[in-house]
């Protein structure tokens, strides 16, 4: 792996890790939310400083190149990250469905109510 | 209170759900209790003023979620027996009383009226048709049940029926041939009475197009699919 690719995975990895703290520290994302990301960020960076597990995953996974390796990962931990908001989004969804059936249901037996 | 409603589901149905309200008062006293799925028109205004009783959903959520509003307002409000229809008039007012009362003697939990019981002339397209024989043919392969109109939406339920469908189980789509696997997979008795049935006044349908339609029958066949695997309820 040339240094040029590692000094730019190091620095991608650490990017990842400001921006999701910043995020939490600003509320802008919940903390349970955060888990996956700064785990990918971490998998990323001990692949990288790490270079023999790299290797052997690649041999592992009859890869070429680490590089390889590299990217299989990231697409998997993106995988699990859309699953893991498809997952969260099912469960939005019923929660929305059950709450405006609940909120429809005491507007309709409110007294006087309006049909609109 | 009456111990009998009839839920109808209504989207964007102004037009047509006060001559439906009206020819529902021709043969029934019960309540009736209109779901406006969150129309653009006025089907919630107009329902209320016909004399029925509106719930209405702040935006569109599906057939399948409405029918489960009315399901929960029915249990919340210790109703016995519920009949759906369709808000379109294609059902036939006259049958409430016969659909009703073979729920009401006990011999079944859930009645569905059958436009291809009887001496009935519903004609339906071909894609439509074959979709249903398809279903028939799963319904009868998994229960053993012979049902010959698995999509009318045109039923009566006992309260443990829909106090049932009241869970998350229920699909806010369209329940179809999922729906009746799964109610034989929860033990509940499931007949068929005929009906008549028109065709839709402004020939507007659920499901049109090959793909919407394939698309559908996937959806339905997924449903079963994961009926089946899931322990019984």
């Amino acid at each position: 792996m040339l240094v040029q690719q590692k000094i730019f995975a190091v620095f991608a990895s650490i990017l990842i890790f400001i921006v999701i703290i910043t995020l939490v520290k600003n509320r802008k994302l919940k903390e349970e939310y955060s888990w996956l990301w700064l785990l990918t960020g971490a998998v990323i960076m001990i692949l990288v400083l790490w270079y023999d597990i790299l290797l052997m995953l690649t041999h592992l996974i009859g890869a070429v190149l680490p590089t390889t390796t590299l990217f299989i990962f990231a697409i998997l931990f993106l995988i699990c990250i859309a699953l893991d908001f498809a997952i969260k989004i099912s469960r939005l969804t019923d929660q929305v469905k059950n709450l405006t059936q609940k909120v429809s249901i005491m507007e309709a037996d409110k007294p006087n109510k309006r049909v609109v | 209170m009456n111990n009998k409603c009839i839920i109808i589901p209504a989207y964007n149905e102004e037009k047509n759900i006060s001559s439906v309200i009206a020819g529902i008062r021709k043969y029934s006293e019960d309540d009736i209790i209109v779901v406006d799925d969150g129309s653009d028109d006025f089907t919630g205004a107009v329902a209320q003023n016909a004399g029925a009783f509106v719930i209405r959903h702040p935006f569109n959520l599906g057939y399948g979620v409405a029918l489960q509003t009315g399901y929960k307002y029915a249990a919340e409000k210790h109703y016995d027996f519920v009949l759906q229809m369709d808000g379109d008039g294609q059902h036939k007012p006259e049958f409430i009383p016969a659909l009703f009362r073979e729920v009401e003697s006990g011999d079944c939990d859930i009645v569905i009226g059958s436009r291809f019981l009887g001496e009935s002339r519903y004609k339906s397209g071909l894609l439509k048709s074959l979709g249903i024989k398809l279903f028939r043919l799963t319904i009868r392969l998994v229960t053993g049940e012979k049902i010959t109109d698995p999509t009318s939406g045109y039923q009566c339920l006992h309260r443990k029926v829909f106090e049932y469908f009241t869970g998350d189980y229920f699909p806010s789509d369209y329940p179809d041939a999922n729906v009746i696997i799964m109610l034989h997979r929860a033990g509940f008795r499931i007949r068929e009475i005929p009906v008549e049935m028109l065709p839709n006044p402004e020939a507007r349908v659920m499901h049109h197009g090959v793909f919407t339609i394939s698309f559908y029958l996937f959806k339905v066949f997924l449903s079963i699919f994961i009926t089946l695997i899931r322990k019984k309820q």
